[in-house]
C-alpha cells in the first residue's frame, strides 16, 4: 500500500501497488481480508474508486460505527503495510465507454465510489457520452471527492440530507421523484442509470424511476451495506 | 433487514467457479422467474450466505464457509 | 497463507471471564441480528405453535394461550457460530417441558419451523429438563420481529442457530434430520463448548 488519503473526516482512499494487477472495468470492487496474528480472519467488498486507466488502484474506505474492517483501514493502515484483495470481480455493475448512454449514475453516500472509477473512465476514454451524477449525502462535510467533483467538470447535482449550508443551491432532502424527473433523461432517449449505495436508497431511486417510465432493465443497481456476521 | 443484490456475493463465486457470474443468467426453479445473479435477493449477515428470488422469495443460492473452504451451492437456480 | 495485517484484531474484545466464553468466540456487547431471509410478520392473530410429527395427535395452542402458560424468566449465555458470546441475556417464554406435557412420544429427534421456511434439527434430549423454550420477550420487553418476535426458539446451551427464530412449531421424528443450515454442513447438534460447529467437527 502506497498512500493514504483523506477524503473526508470518515472516508479514506487507498491507493495501492499490485504488481500482478490483470486490469479492471469502471464499477468492480475488490474483496479485502485482514488476518490477525492469531489467524483470526475478516473480509469486505470494496468498490475501486479508479479508473482503468489510472496509473494505481485506489480503494476508498468508509469508517463505519461498528465496522470490523473499515476502522483498521481507515485508522490504522499505514503506507508500506500489505493488503490482502481478492479481485477485481463484478461484470454486472460495470461501465465501458463502449456501453453508451447517455448516462445518469445515482449515488447514495459511500455509493459515489465506483461511480468516480467510471466518471474517470469516461474522461479518459475522450467518450461523448452525456454523463450526469445525482449525489445524495447526509452533509456537505460528507460528500467524498468534493474537490474533485468541482475541478473535474463533471455535470454533478446534490442532494443533502440532513444539513445544509444557508446557500445551498442543490436539493435539500432525500431524493424524490421530481428530482428525478429534473435530472434524468427522459426514457425515449434511453438512458442508462446505475444506483448505488445502501438498499433502502437504491430501491427508493429505482422504483421512482420506473414510475418515471424508464424500463427497469436500463437500470443496474449495487446496494452497500452490512455483509459478515 | 434489509437484502443486499447479488453483487456481494460476486467474490465467492468467482473462487468457487473461477468466473465472474454476477452478470450471469438464470432461472429460479421455484418459480421459473428469470434474474441476472447480480439482481437476486442477498441476505449476508447470517451463519453463511443466503439468496433468494426477489418474486417468490425462495433460496436459490447459498454460500457457506466451513473450515475456511467457501461452497456455493445453486440450489434451486439454473444457469442460462 | 494469508499475510499478518498488522495491527489488525477485529471487532474483538478481551475476555475477562474465560470460564464462560466457549472456545474460539468473542464477547459482544450489542446484540446482532443475522438472517437468512426478510423478517415475517405474522399476525397474532394467525399465529399458532404446534407439536406434531411422532405423535399420536399435534397439539396447538395460539398466541393467548401461549402466553396464558406458566412462563419462566431466565438469565443466560448466548453462543453464536459466527464468533460472537453474549452473557447474562435475560428472556422469558414457556419452558418445552410445559408444552411437552402430556405429549407421548417414541421420537428421539426434533426439527423445529419457523415462518419463513427455517429449519434446524436437535436431539428431543436437549430440549427437555429445562433446557429449552419458546421465548418471547427479550431483557423485559416484547421480542422485537429482527430478533425472532413474536417468538423464537432458545436453547442457549446450543449455538444459537438452534434458536430457530419466528418459530412455529416441532416436528418430533425417529431420526436425526439435518435443517437449514445442517444441510449445508454446519453441525447436527452443535455444542459450542466442544466446538462442534461444522459436521465432522
Amino acid at each position: 500500500m502506497v498512500e493514504l488519503v483523506e477524503e473526508t473526516p470518515r472516508a479514506t482512499s487507498i491507493v495501492v501497488e499490485l504488481p500482478a494487477w490483470p486490469g479492471h472495468r469502471a464499477g468492480q470492487h475488490v474483496d479485502v481480508r485482514l488476518t490477525a496474528e492469531d489467524g483470526y480472519q475478516a473480509q469486505r467488498s470494496y468498490s475501486i474508486a479508479s479508473a482503468p486507466e489510472d496509473p494505481h488502484v485506489v480503494l476508498t474506505v468508509e469508517r463505519l460505527e461498528d465496522g470490523e474492517v473499515s476502522p483498521y483501514l481507515v485508522d490504522e493502515l499505514r503506507p508500506g503495510d500489505e493488503l490482502e484483495l481478492r479481485g477485481p470481480v463484478g461484470g454486472y455493475f460495470v461501465w465501458d465507454a463502449s456501453t453508451g448512454g447517455p448516462l445518469l449514475l445515482i449515488a447514495g453516500g459511500s455509493g459515489i465510489v465506483p461511480f468516480r472509477a467510471m466518471w474517470r473512465h469516461h474522461r479518459a476514454s475522450g467518450s461523448g457520452v452525456q454523463l450526469r451524477l445525482l449525489y445524495s449525502a447526509r452533509s456537505l462535510g460528507e460528500v467524498i471527492y468534493r474537490n474533485e467533483l468541482r475541478v473535474s467538470g463533471v455535470d454533478v447535482r446534490c442532494a443533502l440530507t440532513r444539513e445544509w449550508p444557508a446557500k445551498f443551491q442543490g436539493h435539500r432532502g432525500r431524493i424524490d421523484q421530481e428530482l428525478l424527473a429534473d435530472v434524468t433523461w427522459s426514457p425515449d432517449q434511453g438512458p442508462l442509470t446505475y444506483i448505488c449505495g445502501p438498499t433502502a436508497f437504491v430501491e427508493a431511486a429505482a422504483q421512482a424511476l420506473v414510475g418515471l417510465g424508464h424500463d427497469p432493465r436500463s437500470v443496474k443497481t449495487e446496494r452497500f451495506g452490512p455483509t459478515g456476521a | 433487514m434489509d437484502a443486499l443484490d447479488g453483487n456481494a456475493i460476486a467474490g465467492a463465486l468467482y473462487a468457487h467457479f473461477g468466473t465472474d457470474l454476477t452478470a450471469a443468467s438464470g432461472r429460479c426453479r421455484h418459480c421459473g422467474t428469470r434474474a441476472q445473479i447480480a439482481e437476486l435477493a442477498v441476505y449476508a449477515r447470517a451463519p453463511g450466505v443466503v439468496v433468494r428470488c426477489r418474486a417468490c422469495g425462495g433460496v436459490v443460492i447459498v454460500v457457506v464457509e466451513i473450515r475456511g473452504a467457501s461452497r456455493v451451492e445453486l440450489t434451486h437456480f439454473e444457469l442460462a | 497463507m494469508s499475510p499478518v495485517s498488522r495491527g489488525f484484531i477485529g471487532r474483538r474484545r478481551p475476555v475477562a471471564d474465560p470460564g464462560r466464553v466457549p472456545p474460539g468466540q468473542y464477547l459482544t456487547h450489542d446484540f446482532p441480528v443475522l438472517s437468512a431471509g426478510p423478517t415475517p410478520h405474522t399476525p397474532l392473530e394467525e399465529w399458532s405453535f404446534t407439536i406434531q410429527g411422532a405423535v399420536e395427535e399435534p397439539v396447538s395452542w395460539t398466541w393467548m394461550e401461549l402466553l396464558a402458560l406458566p412462563s419462566q424468566t431466565v438469565t443466560v449465555d448466548i453462543h453464536c457460530v459466527t464468533k460472537w458470546s453474549k452473557l447474562d441475556t435475560q428472556w422469558r417464554g414457556v419452558s418445552i417441558d410445559t408444552l411437552l406435557d402430556g405429549v407421548d412420544t417414541a421420537a428421539e429427534y426434533v426439527t423445529a419451523w419457523s415462518d419463513g421456511g427455517y429449519t434446524t434439527n436437535l436431539a428431543l434430549a436437549d430440549m427437555t429438563d429445562g433446557r429449552a423454550w419458546v421465548a418471547y420477550a427479550f431483557g423485559g420487553e416484547p421480542l422485537e420481529p429482527e430478533h425472532g418476535g413474536p417468538a423464537r426458539l432458545l436453547v442457549p446451551h446450543l449455538y444459537f442457530w438452534k434458536s430457530a427464530k419466528w418459530v412455529r412449531g416441532l416436528t418430533l421424528t425417529p431420526d436425526d434430520e439435518p435443517g437449514f443450515w445442517e444441510t449445508y454442513g454446519y453441525h447436527n447438534h452443535g455444542d459450542p463448548w466442544l466446538e462442534q460447529r461444522y459436521q465432522g467437527d
